[in-house]
């Protein structure tokens, strides 16, 4: 074991860069991908037929692929179309499309999206009869009532479910590796090991991080369950 | 063209052989560790717990990389060691088998300890009355009621390593993902096959499902679900 080359300056400033870049990725995927998740679990429990079967099969394809190849397909597969290669040199949103940071941030959001749709969808569709009902005999709109009595109870109790998402999303932030120009924690790692061939001092010490990481992300959850579902905490005697 | 569709085709076998091997290896092992922490000994139990901790919170990526390059020169390292002047070679195949194997064991050791709690206790209690060995009580009563409880957890886990098994084409196995990306090189044009690829899986998981509900059927003969 060679611990030296870890702890250099050099290589400790690469697995910080690494840091920076795994937890951005992670944050920002979770913000995009949780707008969208939002949005498809209402229209998973909306009227509309033709909506939820759209998500519905969006869904069943997300979550039925590996999400190494949903990057691939955005980073590598994308270029591909005549009518995006028209678009990426000029036409605003088309651009980002040739920034690697990009297709895996649209990779990663879109992957998320479908996992977190569906875990919301099912506390929506659990929301107990008669609290929809009070809340309709107050003569509050079906808007009035998502928004005041499902949405608030809904998220919460996706939570527990929710934070085993998070940690599969941070763990799935190691793929971002696949995508040359990336350098995230375990690229960084992988660079290590080819500049010094050290594989076990370098993905050792980036697995050390990871866990690090997931285990902050558990606490933090824990912490926000006590908080958000104290109502549902078994009674202390 | 075509000859590059067929051959992805040829590396779904691969894909699927690899995640059947993965999911031997991974019941084997999860059967161990739910028999570990249900043993109440505390150096069984404190491995164990251990054990599923520390895989779950290490991405799959980075274990399985740690065991291909690091397995190899560690290999190599001991049998110096030991004197011998073999040179093992680990090969992309059982690198993610093992590793898979040992990952999906972690999670299927949860599923499993969950499944034997969920055996109402006085069943073993009666067949150790009936005078059956510890072995008799686990093949007589306790598996075949465990697969019914474990069914659920075992698809999730099942679902995720098929898909997980993309990531071997990182450590170079040549499986259908590793393929549809050099065919996209060769070819330029990258969609089409990463879509076929992406199709391949979504048929593999649904037949993965319809057989499994299929056995979740059979399994839950003779019990009585409430009605609402």
């Amino acid at each position: 074991m060679n611990w030296e080359v870890i702890f250099r300056p050099e290589s400790l400033a690469m697995y910080g860069e690494g840091i920076v870049t795994t937890l951005v990725l992670l944050f920002s995927s979770l913000a995009v991908g949780g707008v969208f998740a939002l949005i498809f679990a209402l229209m998973l429990t909306g009227r509309n037929v033709f909506l939820q079967r759209l998500v519905g099969a969006y869904t069943f394809v997300i979550r039925g692929t590996p999400l190494l190849l949903q990057i691939y397909l955005i980073y590598y597969g994308l270029g591909q179309l005549e009518w995006i290669q028209a678009r990426w040199d000029d036409v605003w949103p088309w651009t980002h499309f040739k920034d690697p940071f990009f297709c895996a941030l649209l990779a990663f959001s879109l992957n998320t999206a479908g996992y977190t749709a569906e875990m919301l969808a099912g506390s929506i569709r659990e929301t107990h009869a008669g609290e929809i009902e009070a809340a309709q005999a107050f003569g509050m709109s079906r808007f009035q009532v998502m928004l005041r009595v499902v949405l608030p109870s809904a998220m919460r109790r996706t939570l527990p479910a929710y934070s085993n998402e998070v940690v599969m999303m941070l763990q799935s932030t190691s793929l971002a590796s696949a995508v040359p120009a990336m350098l995230d924690v375990t690229a960084a790692a992988s660079r290590i090991y080819s500049d010094f061939y050290l594989p076990f001092e370098a993905y050792l010490f980036a697995a050390a991080i990871y866990l690090v990481a997931t285990f902050c992300l558990i606490g933090a959850f824990k912490l926000a369950e006590r908080h958000f579902l104290a109502h549902l905490a078994p009674r202390k005697s | 063209m075509s000859a590059y569709y067929s051959s992805i085709l040829y590396g779904a076998l691969l894909t699927v052989g690899v995640s059947l091997a993965a999911l031997v290896v991974a019941s084997l092992l999860g059967m161990a560790g739910a028999a570990a922490k249900l043993s109440g000994k505390p150096p069984l139990v404190g491995i164990a717990t251990l054990y599923t901790t520390i895989i779950r919170g290490i991405p799959d990526l980075v274990l399985m990389l740690l065991v291909f390059y690091g397995g190899s020169i560690g290999l190599n390292n001991l049998l110096e060691a030991l004197g011998s002047d073999v040179t093992p070679d680990i090969n992309p195949f059982t690198a993610g088998v093992l590793t898979l194997g040992f990952i999906y064991g972690a999670y299927m050791t949860e599923t499993f300890r969950g499944a034997i709690l969920a055996i109402p206790r006085g069943q073993f209690e009666a067949g150790a009355a009936f005078g059956m060995s510890p072995q008799q009580v686990f093949l007589r009563i306790t598996a075949p009621q465990m697969v019914r409880y474990a069914l659920p957890g075992f698809t999730n886990n099942w679902l995720v390593l098929i898909k997980a098994t993309a990531l071997v084409s990182l450590i170079g196995l040549q499986e259908m993902t590793y393929l549809a990306k050099q065919a996209s090189a060769a070819t330029r044009s990258p969609f089409a096959f990463f879509l076929f690829t992406a199709g391949l899986f979504l048929i593999y998981t649904w037949v993965s499902l319809v057989v499994l509900r299929k056995l979740n059927a059979r399994y839950s003969l003779g019990t009585k679900r409430g009605e609402l």
